[in-house]
């Protein structure tokens, strides 16, 4: 997202010394600097993404046991197996798919809005706020087992807490949260948003920040109420920030392990085992690592398809309305992080 | 100049990429390794090794291992044991790779139902000389520890004890509801329920839908016939007696001795606070319920079906393909075997029961000591490389999703024991046979 924002200056600064006299610093005249100072991240980029994603591809088309001496070459059937009905890794990988499916739909709006609540009451002047805004973004320090461990024996059906103080309030107290659906995905989006909307908030908040005073000011000089302002200069100045949210809060959500790995065990049976999950059990635990590998790759095909469908909703929508793009995002990103 | 600067960054990054790519392709098995680690002399006269040891005796029986390794290093000059503990889960995943990258064990111990699978993996190598060369023999084991450390006509496994599914009472409430004496059968530990029950513990006996819910199972069809064939190349999980067993268990939630949606550790932690009066567990959790204080009885789980049998499994040592690719290693880490399997009755303390005979008796004064009583009843996986990822894969989620309730057992059987089948056709493919 930063990138589209400032792609268009970097292309007027070089258009502008294209038409001037070659000088120092001149990128067709640099020679082996530029790729000195990039040498660092290339060396890693493609130790850490290129090279494993090649050899993912590789290990994708062999029946892969890196512990023994034969691989076979096995061509696309690992693919092929996926999309075929009554195969070994049919049902459970799009059973899989279907959690992780279930459990993006029901996160992701969440971990929108919950946050963007929060930031807005956040941005207000209160006394004690900056203790209302460590306190909401103190879980998303702790680490996935801390936050697994703790809510796996509060969540009990038997023995937690939960539901022995529901029962106290005259609520259901025998909802089975970890071992039934749906009620672990409630569980599991609950825990999820609790731990993770920090992060999202942060975000939102330097956004908030960075929206222009005298608009809000103008636009009440124009009589417009709290929610017209929300409306027409709030959530248009947030775009940015909105699509860069959605964006990662998505294939983060699509991404969910550790939640269901060690709240529930994939209980009830393998409903709440999402895809990497699943790509876990058979690669690393049974070593069937061509399988696990070709898992990988089609949930990245589906990833990389719901990303360009969010970029075009965002793209489309700020084309339509023909509104100045915004360029407060990447500064109060910067400021938001540093 | 411009040129070599750019050739050596893209060599940089392919040669990192290379390393990386090097790392999961790994050397290949087969080697010297594979014929095994050379004749045992009892003793190591060579120069100083480090023997790198690794378990996963995370739990109560860790200090008892440690002590063991410390005595071994104290009464020997010349070889220094640094042991490496890890949690059983992590620990196969971790074996296989540091092996295959020269970073892993000299020697270990591994639970017997994956010595097979390891051993198919080329990760440990053959020990049959040094069973020889120990005195070792089947007659100082029951026959099923002894055969099942047996893979492809040699033995990859040194028994060290064996641990099993057992039974634990709350003795205060088997006071309560005026019981006596542990149930042994369907009939007495029926009755047991209904007795506790009617001295208003309402939920005597927590059924646990995962671990070690399928343990429970795999107990109860062994009491009327068996998991898996006789050559293990088969699983009959939706077998007439596995479906009953599974039905059973439901049974317990049906009829109220149970709450349903048991999770996992749940029934454990229920027992320690003393909100069930029976659960089925492992001998492992002994020291936990002794250093908790709990009131507590053990017995043999009781016999529901035809004849008294229970899951059990065993700690066994190995000696790593790594190990064995240095003479010095192999001849040390031999000696350090030799000497763990003799002192085996001092880890009778960690609440496992010593594999060997002769050194049995000396669980007698343990609390584990009427289970040692029973191991002809022990029952153990078969010997087939890969059996313990299918369990996790596919029956499992099966026995969980049945006792949950979720699923009528018997289609749930039907459906594991069809997929079963299917991997475990694949790893034998995958294998080699």
């Amino acid at each position: 997202m930063a990138t589209t924002v400032t792609a268009p200056r970097s292309d007027t600064v070089s258009d502008d010394r294209r038409g001037g006299a070659p000088r120092r610093g001149d990128p067709h005249r640099a020679g082996a600097a530029p790729w000195l100072f990039l040498a660092p991240y290339l060396v890693l980029f493609v130790a850490f993404v290129l090279g494993p994603i090649v050899y993912g591809l590789y290990i994708s088309l062999h029946r892969y046991d890196f512990t023994l001496p034969n691989k076979p070459f096995v061509g696309l059937e690992n693919y092929t197996d996926l999309f075929t009905p009554g195969s070994v890794t049919f049902d459970v990988f799009w059973r899989a798919m279907r959690a992780t499916a279930i459990f993006t739909v029901m996160s992701v709006p969440l971990l929108l809005v919950v946050p963007l609540v929060i930031a807005l009451v956040m941005n207000k002047k209160f006394p004690g706020r900056n203790v209302f805004r460590a306190l909401y973004f103190a879980p998303y320090v702790l680490g996935v087992a801390v936050v697994a461990i703790l809510w796996r024996y509060l969540l009990d059906a038997n023995i937690g807490p939960v539901n022995y103080y529901l029962g106290l309030l005259g609520l259901p107290d025998d909802t089975n949260w970890t071992t039934s659906t749906p009620a672990a995905w409630f569980a599991l989006v609950g825990v999820t948003v609790w731990w993770t909307l920090g992060f999202n908030a942060v975000i939102y908040l330097a956004g908030l920040q960075d929206i222009p005073k005298e608009l809000y000011e103008a636009a009440e000089m124009d009589g417009a109420n709290r929610w017209q302002q929300f409306r027409n200069v709030t959530l248009p100045g947030l775009k940015p920030v909105l699509s860069f949210v959605t964006m990662i809060t998505i294939i983060a959500s699509a991404n969910m392990f550790g939640q269901s790995y060690l709240i529930t065990r994939g209980a009830p049976g393998t409903e709440t085992r999402t895809a990497i999950y699943q790509i876990a059990e058979t690669g690393l635990r049974n070593y069937q690592m061509g399988s696990a590998a070709a898992m990988s790759y089609v949930l990245t095909v589906f990833l990389i398809i719901l990303s360009l469908g969010v970029f075009w909703l965002f793209r489309e929508k700020q084309a339509r309305k023909k509104e100045p793009p915004l360029q407060a995002a990447p500064m109060a990103l910067r400021q938001g992080r540093g | 100049m411009r040129r070599t600067t750019w050739k050596a960054a893209m060599a940089a990054g392919v040669t990192g990429a290379l390393v990386l790519t090097g790392c999961g392709g790994g050397s290949g098995a087969g080697g010297p390794a594979a014929e095994g680690v050379g004749e045992f002399t009892g003793e190591y006269d060579g120069p100083d090794v480090t023997l790198s040891y690794w378990n996963g005796f995370t739990g109560g029986d860790g200090p008892f291992m440690q002590d063991l390794v410390d005595q071994f290093n104290e009464e020997h000059d010349n070889i220094n044991v640094e042991s490496n503990t890890i949690q059983w889960g992590d620990f196969y995943q971790r074996v296989p790779a540091a092996v295959q990258a020269g970073q892993g064990p000299d020697v270990g111990v591994m639970h017997l139902d994956q010595l097979a699978t390891h051993a198919a993996r080329n990760i440990i190598v053959p020990v049959d000389d040094l069973a020889e060369g120990i005195g070792l023999s089947e007659e100082d084991f029951t026959p099923e520890i002894w055969d099942a450390g047996i893979y492809n006509d040699a033995r990859y496994g040194i028994p060290l004890d064996v641990h099993s599914l057992a039974m634990y009472y709350n003795t205060e409430h088997f006071e309560q509801a005026g019981i006596t004496e542990p149930p042994t059968d369907e009939a007495s530990f029926m009755e047991a329920l209904d007795k506790l029950k009617a001295a208003g513990f309402q939920t005597p006996f927590w059924m646990p839908s995962l671990w070690p819910g399928h343990l429970i199972w795999l107990s109860l069809t062994w009491q009327n016939g068996a998991p898996y064939s006789d050559d293990g190349t088969e699983a009959l999980y939706d077998s007439e007696e596995g479906v009953a067993a599974l039905e059973w268990m439901r049974s317990m939630v049906d009829q109220g001795y149970s709450p349903p949606g048991v999770a996992i550790d749940a029934q454990y932690v229920a027992f320690k606070n003393g909100q069930n009066s029976i659960t089925w567990d492992g001998i492992w959790q002994i020291n936990d319920l002794e250093s908790n204080n709990i009131p507590y009885g053990i017995a043999p789980i009781p016999t529901i079906g035809d004849e008294q049998a229970f899951w059990a499994n065993s700690h066994h040592f190995f000696i790593s393909r790594q190990g064995a690719e240095d003479e010095n290693k192999a001849a040390a880490a031999q000696v350090f075997i030799a000497w763990m399997s003799d002192h085996s009755d001092e880890w009778a303390g960690s609440a496992m029961i010593p594999a060997r005979e002769s050194v049995r008796e000396s669980a007698a004064e343990f609390p584990q000591g009427v289970i040692a009583e029973e191991i002809e009843s022990m029952r153990f996986l078969p010997p087939v490389p890969g059996v313990g990822g299918v369990q996790t894969e596919v029956l499992e989620p099966a026995v969980a999703n049945s006792v949950l309730g979720e699923e009528d057992p018997a289609a749930a059987l039907e459906s594991a024991a069809r997929r079963a089948n299917e991997l475990m056709e694949r790893n034998r493919e995958q294998f080699g046979d």
